[in-house]
């Protein structure tokens, strides 16, 4: 009876009123991580307004670790534009230039062709088998601006899932124990 | 009240805050930044023009290029790339451009340019409709900063007449 007893009467004894206040306080913080990239995505019209560098494809622009952010507004592509896109038989979107751009005259449809800065060729080889060109629908959005260094988070995190359950407890125990 | 924890984390919070506004402040900056830039582009010679077996044109072009973009560089620049793109209309497509030749910039100092060169990326047209077409040599420029957001803007230089006929 003794432990079990102690325990089940700690249990008992901490107010119902704080966990109920430290449950609505975890849901505020959940609620506007999401209400804040929910907010990004209406603003930038991209599907993820925020990507992170995996390669080193565009140095010395960008870096390996370097956050990208997007927009897609309905302005047509031209070259130049550094444009986030996914093909088809990959999971992981590539951020590259564009370097051709032919626009139909009736559709508005565009037939682009990309290339990395530090690549000698151009994208034809990282494209779906067959496939010469992209089209709007494999584009996610342009990058408008970025910020050195931040996604180094992300990628520590992607390749060492230790260190993200380690701080995933650790800020629930913070949240959990505090007082207001 | 004044635990180590909530000390530290003002701290960051405020130590982010201040970055943020940082590089808010550079970019704003940039934006006012009002570059004059001076480039010059001139077909020499034609080197070859023919019809590919895809029945696409092929063009390769030798061209005279000179440009100064020093005045696009301010503390907050990373790089600038350049290049230089033919631009064209055909009855098919409203609006054709083919990046013809580009150069990163890594300092101000290597931002005048003078050379000589035949076209790094293949001209190739969707068809065949470059026989007797103008097109326009327009030098464009991203300025890509240290921090947030890029710049863009373009250059008309000149317009020059491919042949009647393939070489």
């Amino acid at each position: 009876m003794g432990f079990i007893g102690d325990t089940v009467e700690s249990i008992r004894s901490i107010p119902i009123r704080q966990v109920l206040t430290q449950a609505v306080s975890l849901g505020m913080i959940v609620t506007s991580a999401l209400i804040i990239w929910k907010g990004l995505m209406c603003v930038t019209g991209s599907e993820s307004p925020v990507v992170v560098v995996l390669s080193g494809s565009m140095e010395p622009g960008f870096k390996r670790g370097d956050i990208l952010f997007l927009s897609m507004s309905k302005d047509p592509i031209r070259a130049g534009e550094i444009v986030v896109f996914n093909v088809d038989g990959r999971d992981i979107p590539i951020v590259h230039r564009v370097i051709k751009v032919h626009e139909r005259n009736d559709t508005k449809e565009v037939d682009v062709l990309t290339k990395g800065d530090n690549n000698y060729g151009d994208d034809r080889l990282l494209y779906a088998h067959g496939q010469l060109w992209l089209h709007r629908h494999h584009i996610m959005g342009r990058a408008i601006g970025f910020l050195p260094y931040v996604g180094w988070v992300t990628i520590i995190m992607t390749e060492k899932p230790i260190i993200k359950y380690l701080l995933i407890g650790a800020l629930g125990l913070l949240v959990i124990t505090s007082k207001e | 009240m004044h635990s180590a924890g909530l000390r530290f984390n003002t701290l960051i919070t405020l130590a982010i805050i201040l970055l943020g506004a940082l590089c808010a402040f550079a970019s704003v900056c940039d934006h006012f930044h009002r570059p004059n830039v001076q480039a010059h582009a001139q077909v020499l010679q034609i080197n070859r023009f023919r019809k590919q077996l895809n029945r696409d044109d092929e063009v390769t072009l030798t061209m005279n290029i000179s440009m100064d973009l020093q005045s696009t560089f301010t503390w907050n620049t990373k790089q600038v790339f350049v290049f230089l793109a033919a631009e064209y209309e055909t009855p098919k497509n409203s609006f054709n451009q083919i990046s013809l030749w580009d150069h990163i910039i890594l300092s101000k100092e290597q931002a005048k340019i003078e050379m000589q060169i035949v076209n790094k990326y293949p001209f190739v047209d969707q068809g065949s409709n470059l026989r007797g077409k103008k097109v326009k040599l327009v030098l464009h420029w991203h300025v890509m900063p240290k921090t947030c957001g890029m710049i863009q803007d373009s250059l008309f230089l000149s317009d020059f007449d491919l042949p009647q006929a393939y070489i």
